[in-house]
Parts: C-alpha cells; structure tokens; sequence
C-alpha cells in the first residue's frame, strides 16, 4: 500500500466527509460557546478581582489561580463522571462547554485584568473628575482602550479553546476528533484523522495569523 | 455668602509623610487663586483634595458650594461642578477631540449628541482649535492638547475649575497659548484654583497667591502681597531663588 493510498485516500475521504463535517459542526458550536461564555464570565471576574468587596476578590482570585491550575481533561472527566453522583446529569456537550469555559473564564479574566491595569490611572482620574459615575467609565473610557490592549492576548486565548475542544472526545462528543477515530475505524485507514488535522489548521492558521497582524500593529502603534 | 470651595483643618499623611498639615482656605465665586511653592509642598495634593482624587483625614473638612465632599451619593454630583485639567491632559486616546467633549455632558447631563456636539464646537472655537475637532488627540501638539483638556473641563459649566500645573509638561513655545486662554477664562468671571509655576501668569490674573511650603500655607494674599512685600522668610527665599534664574 503506498503512501497516498494510506494516508491521502480520496474514495475514503470522500465516504467520511458528511461524518468529519457533522464533527466539525460540533466542535465548531462548542468552541464558540465556551468561547463566548468565557468572555462574559472572564470580564466579570475580572471586574469583581479588581473592584469588587474584599470577600468577592478573594474568591474571584480563588476561582482564576484554581481553574487555571487544574488540567482540562481532569475537569472534564470530573464534570462530566464524577457530578452525576451529586444528582447533577449534564450532557456531553454541557459537560465540555461547562469545563472549557470556567478554564477559559480564568485566563480570560487575567487577561482582562492586565488589560484593565495596564489603561493609565489618568485616565480614570479624568473620568471621576467629570463626574462619570463607576459604570459609564469602565463602559466609555476605560474598557475600550483595554480592550484594544487585550485583543491578541484574547485570540490567544480562542484558539487555545478551539484547540481543548478536541479533549471532548474523551466523553464521547461527537466533535470532529471523536468523529475522525470513528470514521478512520469504520474504514480501516487513518485518512480520516489526517482530514480532521487539515481541518483545524484551516480554522487555526487564519487566526494565529491574525494574532501575530494584530500584535505588529499595535508594536507600531505604541511607536507611535 | 458661602464660599464656593471650604476647606477646614485639612490634613492628608501619605505614610509617615505629613503631605498636607492643618490647612484652612475659603474661595469665593469669581476668585482666582494660584498656589504656588516648591515642588512636594502639597500643592497638587490640596486641590486634588478638593474633587477627592485623594482622601483626606478624618477631621479635616472640605466643601463645594455647603455641600461636604465625601465618599457618598453626592460625589459625583460635586465632581461635576468642579473642573479639572491636568498635568499630563489626560485626554481620552480612543476618542476624538470633540467627543472627548461632549461624552460627559451626554452621559452625566443627559444631553443629546447635538447639543453636546454643538457645544464643544461653540468652546473649541473659544480655545482657538475649533479646526481640529475630528482629530484625535495623539495628533494634537501638546498646547492644543491641553486648550482641549480645558474645553473638556468647560463643557460641563462647573462652579470652579482646578488647574494642577497645567503648563508643566508643554514644551516652553505652548506655555503662552495655554496661558492665554486661562487668563480669557479668569476675566469671565470663572472660579479657578490653579497650582502653578508661573510666577508672571499667577501676579498678573490672580486675585490671591497662596505660597505653600512643607504641607502648610505659608502665606495668603494679593499678588503684590506676596511678590512685592511677602512677611514670611520662606516666601522671600522660594521668590528670590525663582526670580534668580
């Protein structure tokens, strides 16, 4: 068996496409809702670590150090194993949303907050001597420009998710990985897999290459 | 009358440092007032005391129009009718220099964009860069970046506007056109407290020179008070070495 018949076969890729393609639909919608949950929840406890009353700080803090410490595959197991016991049944893909986005909301929240810290304290000192109240000046004045400062970090962070995504598999997700060692099952040739591969680089690359744009100009933009 | 600004026994430690000790001042609507003196003599501090920018000790007092400024539900609504320019301008990058203007009085007056707009065109024009008012303030020289600080303090009509060394980081050619609109404000009858090193802008526009030295007022009084007859050693000395270069 040659090299291409192996790896590049066309009748196979052509047979598993729907399968890879419904696969890629999942791990598509699960990006993309971790992605956007963790934005929201992140930027909240962002908020809640730098603004919030002492005992809301602590465990903001608490929830950032402790889901950036625990490896996604462990949580998603535990999630997804071990919470039934307590009575609490999600599904697959409640499961590795839930996982991906507490992990993403961590990271998305130390993020923001170097974002938040990193807006000169004139700034906010304009702000309150207008007599802005606290929301219109994190709305107006201070979230836009970190948020400026926290773009590259956060398409970082999307393709990190995208990438974890992938782990889903493990509960049996019908996400483009787990579709792929199915397919590559069914046919008895690994094409499949290399299919599934070209598929994230083709999400992946276009957004990486955006990180290293975006990083370039805003180096320009501080020479400025 | 009351007073437009009160402050009462105002003292502000900053650590072990004693920034601002016991001090006592009264201004009067229309009343220009300059605070001069060397540099960490608690200048910046006492007017920052005045928006609460900075907090101050428990004694001590300060009040806008009767109203005490503290930590309330009055804060904001002080801090709108006291103005404030900057050192360092502190413009809003991400906006442009017209909307720099016009957001706090839409946000906090509940203007409409148009009037707010309007607005800030009608005061561009007074602080002579009505030209620039879609640029942003990166491409602004310093001067008009500060001439537009000052338009932003004005849009919201304050009772008094700080000014905390506005001329200190401007490149010597801008100093005059800053000053030049300070003064155009002073004669319109603005309240203005102004931290400053400009001895011939504070004997020229102010009605009284406040010298401060070490967290106290040294001294307080007319320009010639001060500049031409000063009682206490300290103020002779801190002239004489200015005047000197």
């Amino acid at each position: 068996m040659s090299l291409v018949e192996t790896f590049f076969n066309w009748e196979v890729f052509v047979s598993s496409f729907p399968l890879l393609l419904s696969g890629l639909r999942v791990t598509i919608s699960l990006g993309a809702v971790s992605i956007v949950a963790g934005l929201v929840l992140g930027l909240t406890i962002a908020l809640i670590r730098l603004y919030g009353v002492r005992p809301a700080q602590l465990v903001a803090r608490l929830f950032i150090d402790l889901f950036r410490s625990i490896p996604i595959l462990v949580l998603l197991i535990v999630v997804y194993y071990a919470l039934p016991f307590v009575g609490l049944n999600l599904s697959a893909f409640m499961s590795a949303a839930l996982s991906l986005t507490l992990v993403s909301a961590a990271y998305t929240a130390e993020i923001f907050r170097a974002g938040i810290e990193a807006v000169p304290r004139g700034q906010f000192e304009a702000s309150f001597a207008l007599g802005l109240n606290y929301r219109q000046m994190m709305w107006d004045v201070i979230l836009p420009q970190a948020v400026r400062i926290v773009i590259p970090p956060l398409t970082g962070n999307c393709i990190n998710v995208i990438k974890d995504t992938a782990l889903a598999s493990v509960v049996a997700m019908p996400d483009l990985v787990k579709q792929a060692t199915q397919a590559q099952a069914l046919e008895a040739n690994p094409t499949p897999l290399i299919a599934a591969a070209f598929m994230y680089i083709a999400i992946l690359l276009p957004l990486v290459y955006l990180v290293g744009q975006m990083e370039k100009k805003s180096r320009r933009a501080s020479a400025r | 009358m009351t007073p437009v600004i009160s402050i009462n026994h105002l003292s502000k430690r900053f650590g072990t440092f004693l920034a601002l000790d016991n001090i006592d001042l009264n201004i009067e609507t229309g009343e220009v007032v300059c605070v001069i003196g060397p540099s960490g003599s608690g200048k910046s501090t006492l007017i920052r005391c005045i928006n609460l920018l900075e907090t101050f000790e428990h004694p001590g007092a300060v009040a806008v129009d009767g109203t005490p400024v503290k930590k309330d539900k009055n804060l904001t609504r002080i801090r709108e009718n006291v103005g404030m320019v900057f050192q360092s301008f502190n413009l809003f990058p991400h906006l442009t220099v017209c909307q720099n203007i016009s957001l706090a009085p839409m946000r906090v007056r509940k203007k409409t964009k148009n009037e707010a707009t309007e607005h800030a065109l009608s005061l561009l024009k007074q602080v002579g860069i009505e030209s620039q008012a879609d640029k942003y303030p990166d491409q602004l020289s310093g001067g008009q970046q500060q001439r537009v600080a000052i338009a932003r303090a004005l849009a919201m009509e304050p009772k008094v506007l700080l000014f905390d060394e506005p001329t200190s980081s401007l490149d010597p050619e801008m100093v005059g056109e800053v000053l030049d609109v300070m003064r155009q404000l002073a004669k319109s009858g603005v309240t203005m407290v102004v931290v400053t090193h400009e001895m011939g802008f504070a004997r020229e526009v102010a009605d009284r020179v406040a010298f401060m030295d070490k967290g106290k007022i040294v001294e307080i009084g007319t320009p010639s008070d001060i500049f031409d007859n000063a009682q206490e050693q300290r103020t002779r000395n801190f002239l004489s070495a200015i005047l000197a270069h």
